[in-house]
């Protein structure tokens, strides 16, 4: 129970933190901000791989590896695009 | 977490700085010019969390790798080859392998838990009912973007009640496994019965509402990463996965004010009070005025403030380089030209920003809604290119209409205003606009990309 409680504390200002800060992100990149965020939700990757133990099932790495996959997509392709995006509205003068 | 090569102690404050490098990298994101180094501190941390999570003991080290590298590469691709007008379709996808990669998590970490209390239960369960359901929600959506799909709203009788009873289903699956952490098919049937719900969820939703709807399944992709994370018990998924949580919902939020629409009336179907507006004849009879690119180009030479509105319609046709281009002209001659843009201009948050940003159009140019509509007296000329609904003063002046109390950009106030149009057609909100009626408006009639062409010969020649 305590741990939950530790964990529900953690989820409920890591929200409030994001309105804080989301808030404040321009129209002009909320674009990239979405991209990036794609990128962020690749965070799945972590719990990916920690599936992926031999002491496992092998069906739990299967999973994992798929699951490894997937996420890939997201940080590469999401930090790869946004940075591309990102890099148009920087060259001005 | 226990079973990593270091202690894990020092993989958790790893994790605690990778979120704050997170925390960081969004930070970044509130100028374009801190922007870029903002996204490289997000991947900086999505990095290190990595790196440490390699650290733990027994791990199939090449099999991960195999995931990665196909993964990865995919990724990569994608980035590297896709066009600034298909991000919409590539963000609706990669919001779905979020939601996907976190069911397949969620999953196996459920087979390999000895004696799941409660809680790891039903985190379980909600990661695998909103990933699921992001998942095929976000193909669907990805296949009407794309229009692989048709866009229109699909509907059929009691599609409501089959969706209630659906997620009614997958959660009484829920408490079934709760009741009995064995049965792990009833996580699969929680699952399926999400992988359901995202398709019926969102195929009754139309072309128009897009936005909203990937902001929403954006939003959702964080959540199921941050239910994950109760699974795991691990700080960094709930972190990373509230912030992409919280930036989706801010975003859905903007876009239904933009659209001036509740979340419930985009979700359901349901389009605002349409009271039998006046027809098109009504409306335009005899009363809207054609012109020319020459004649255009005669109306910049006593302007002062020129103020381009563009819609999709100007991305569709590719127009947004032409129109750089006409601005350069028009700037060498001292004219201020500035970009007026909608929220829902493009088909995304911030769609079209980026759009013009490819066309090195110079972001502080680009003007918001309400911004630019206190100041919309003075324009000279307005330029509407594609642009419809959201300049259509109908939802200013008409409280029965479809769009009423939709914000617009107030272009019917600008001293002239000129159209740049293929027809009389109506948007997707399919009533007329006055707008193309009105005394201080001229109707360009044609292509975007094209006519915009001859306009800037025309100012060239002149």
């Amino acid at each position: 129970m305590e741990a939950l409680v530790a964990a529900i504390t953690v989820f409920v200002l890591a929200i409030f933190i994001g309105f804080e800060i989301i808030t404040k992100v321009p129209p002009t990149l909320h674009t990239p901000l979405m991209s990036g965020s794609n990128a962020i939700s690749g965070i799945a990757l972590i719990g990916a791989i920690i599936s992926t133990r031999s002491d496992n099932p092998k069906l739990a790495t299967i999973l994992g590896v798929c699951a490894v996959a997937l996420a890939m997509v997201n940080v590469v392709g999401g930090y790869m695009v946004t940075h591309r995006m990102l890099a148009m509205f920087k060259k001005k003068r | 977490m226990s079973g990593f090569l270091i202690d894990s102690g020092w993989v958790n404050l790893a994790y605690l700085v990778a979120s704050i490098l997170f925390i960081r990298g969004i930070k970044g994101l509130t100028h374009p010019r801190t922007a870029v180094s903002g996204n490289l501190t997000s991947a900086l941390g999505m990095l290190l969390a990595v790196v440490v999570t390699l650290l733990a003991n027994g791990l199939d080290y090449q099999w991960i790798l195999v995931g990665a590298v196909i993964g990865g590469l995919v990724g990569g691709v994608i980035a590297v080859r896709v066009q600034m007008t298909k991000i919409p379709e590539m963000v609706a996808l990669f919001n779905g392998f979020g939601g996907g990669a976190s069911v397949l998590v969620a999953g196996a970490a459920f087979m390999i838990t000895a004696n799941p209390d409660v809680q790891t239960t039903v985190s379980t369960g909600l990661s695998g009912l909103i990933g699921a359901v992001t998942f095929s929600g976000s193909l669907i959506a990805f296949g009407k973007l794309s229009e692989i799909l048709p866009g229109r709203q699909i509907s059929f009788p009691g599609l409501r009640i089959f969706n209630a009873l659906v997620g009614l289903g997958a959660l009484a699956c829920v408490v079934w496994l709760t009741v009995d952490p064995s049965a792990i098919i009833a996580y699969w049937i929680i699952v399926a019965a999400a992988l359901v719900l995202g398709v019926t969820l969102t195929i009754p939703i139309g072309g128009a509402d897009m936005p909203v709807v990937i902001s929403l399944l954006n939003s959702y992709s964080g959540l199921a990463a941050a239910a994950t994370g109760f699974v795991l018990m691990n700080n960094v998924l709930i972190i990373a996965g509230s912030l992409v949580g919280a930036s989706g919902l801010i975003l859905t939020k903007i876009m239904c004010v933009a659209m001036n629409r509740s979340l419930g009336h985009v979700l359901f179907g349901k389009l605002g009070p349409s009271a039998d507006g006046p027809s098109a004849d009504d409306v335009y009879g005899g009363k809207v005025k054609s012109t020319s690119p020459e004649e255009v180009a005669m109306l910049f030479d006593t302007a002062q403030r020129v103020l381009v509105v563009p819609g999709y319609g100007l991305a569709v046709a590719q127009a947004q380089h032409i129109v750089r281009e006409m601005a350069n002209v028009l700037e060498a001659r001292g004219i201020n030209v500035e970009y007026g843009i909608h929220p829902v201009a493009g088909r995304m948050p911030g769609h079209m920003n980026v759009l013009l940003a490819e066309a090195d159009v110079p972001y502080d140019k680009l003007r918001e809604m309400d911004d630019i509509n206190t100041e919309i007296e003075q324009i000279d000329v307005c330029m509407v290119v594609g642009a419809n609904d959201v300049v259509n003063p109908v939802a200013r002046t008409d409280p029965k209409s479809p769009i009423a109390g939709m914000p617009i950009i107030d272009v019917d106030k600008a001293r002239t205003v000129v159209v740049v149009k293929r027809s009389l057609s109506p948007g997707f909100a399919g009533i007329p606009n006055p707008l193309f009626a009105a005394d201080n408006c001229l109707m360009m009639f044609g292509d975007g990309k094209k006519a915009i062409t001859e306009l800037v010969s025309a100012l060239k020649e002149g």
